[in-house]
């Protein structure tokens, strides 16, 4: 008996612990599909990829210094490995009324003006940034594809240097992918990076 | 005479005046975390980029200005080659804090030493009671002061 009051214990702490921890999915985890809009104005869903092994899932937005630094290496990204079954599929969260310039419009623009090759998607109920528990701008998921089911491999960084892509020594998203083409394990499968917090609404 | 007097009043206008920040490695803010002392260490990060710390950033100011055992270091994030910028803004926002711009891109390699908890947004505050280890962190921007008192509380 005395065990299971122990066991409970540890069951409420644990959860009091998740309470306070903003949630998301793990490694490991099963992604559940949405449907968000594209900056062409069409409706993208994970399902709609029906020949990849996977995505890269990039949250990122239009006005966040990381993100600028970060924008020719996610071109670079979707141009190496769409083609290999693993496209870039960028999407911004952030609420436009705190920050003007992540607005549908601005991403529209911005799509434009860098040439993006890649959905570029607006999260507007934040439902989807809040399933993966995305917290800053660039964060990446690395998803992989089985059985028609996507599930999360690899989150954080794009690289080690988020100034300067030329000194960066640890591209932790290409060695995911690489790894999962070659049937390999994952060689990082979290990192974390300082990046702009997203922009949430309080709820 | 005058020569003293006048160099005394050179060096005490100057401390008035906002402070320039120093180019720092991680080592110096682990130096904070583990230095032995009754002083509480409020480590504030931020960047003159990020609306929400630069908004917050007042408060820490009003806190280190009320002086006692707690010592207030803002932790910028900007890029190194940007410490013109940031000095620029320290001075326009007469900053008075201790300012230590961290110069370590390689992210991954101390944000868990901060804390376990941090997912990389900022504005995040530590506050640490050096002498018993106790830490509070806050992955947020405060909007009063009182919330940081609280964190203050909390670790004496």
């Amino acid at each position: 008996m005395k065990k299971i009051h122990i066991l409970l214990l540890m069951l409420a702490a644990t959860f009091l612990f998740m309470a306070a921890t903003p949630p998301g999915y793990e490694v490991g985890d099963t992604v559940t599909d949405f449907r968000l809009k594209n900056t062409d104005g069409k409706m993208v869903s994970l399902a709609d990829y029906k020949d990849a092994k996977g995505a890269i899932l990039v949250f990122d937005c239009n006005t966040c210094p990381y993100s600028k630094a970060y924008n020719d290496r996610i071109v670079a990204l979707n141009k190496k490995y769409a083609s290999q079954g693993f496209p870039v599929i960028a999407i911004n969260a952030n609420d436009p009324k705190m920050s003007p310039g992540d607005s549908y419009d601005e991403m529209v623009a911005v799509a434009r003006r860098k040439g993006y090759t890649f959905p570029y998607l607006v999260d507007e109920s934040q439902n989807v940034a809040k399933a993966f528990g995305a917290a800053n701008t660039p964060h990446v998921y690395v998803l992989k594809k089985a059985d028609g089911k996507f599930s999360v491999a690899y989150i954080g960084a794009i690289d080690n240097n988020t100034r300067d892509a030329a000194a960066a020594d640890k591209k932790y998203v290409e060695e995911a992918v690489n790894a999962l083409l070659a049937g390999k394990a994952v060689p990082t499968e979290k990192t974390k990076a300082i990046g702009c917090g997203i922009k949430y609404r309080n709820s | 005479m005058k020569k003293v007097i006048l160099i005394a009043l050179v060096a005490t206008s100057t401390t008035a005046f906002a402070q320039k920040a120093s180019v720092v490695k991680f080592n110096a803010i682990d130096k904070i975390l583990k230095t032995q002392s009754d002083t509480i260490q409020v480590i504030n990060f931020w960047a003159t980029w990020c609306g929400p710390c630069v908004k917050e950033l007042p408060l820490f100011e009003q806190l280190n200005a009320a002086g006692g055992p707690v010592k207030v270091t803002l932790i910028n994030l900007d890029f190194a080659d940007k410490l013109d910028r940031v000095n620029a803004f320290v001075t326009r926002k007469n900053i008075k804090s201790k300012v230590l711009l961290l110069d370590e891109v390689d992210y991954n390699t101390w944000i868990d030493k901060v804390d376990k908890s941090w997912k990389g947004s900022i504005p995040a505050t530590l506050v640490i009671n050096p002498k018993t280890a106790a830490r509070k962190f806050s992955e947020k921007e405060f909007t009063d002061r009182k919330e940081i008192e609280q964190l203050i509380a909390d670790v004496r």
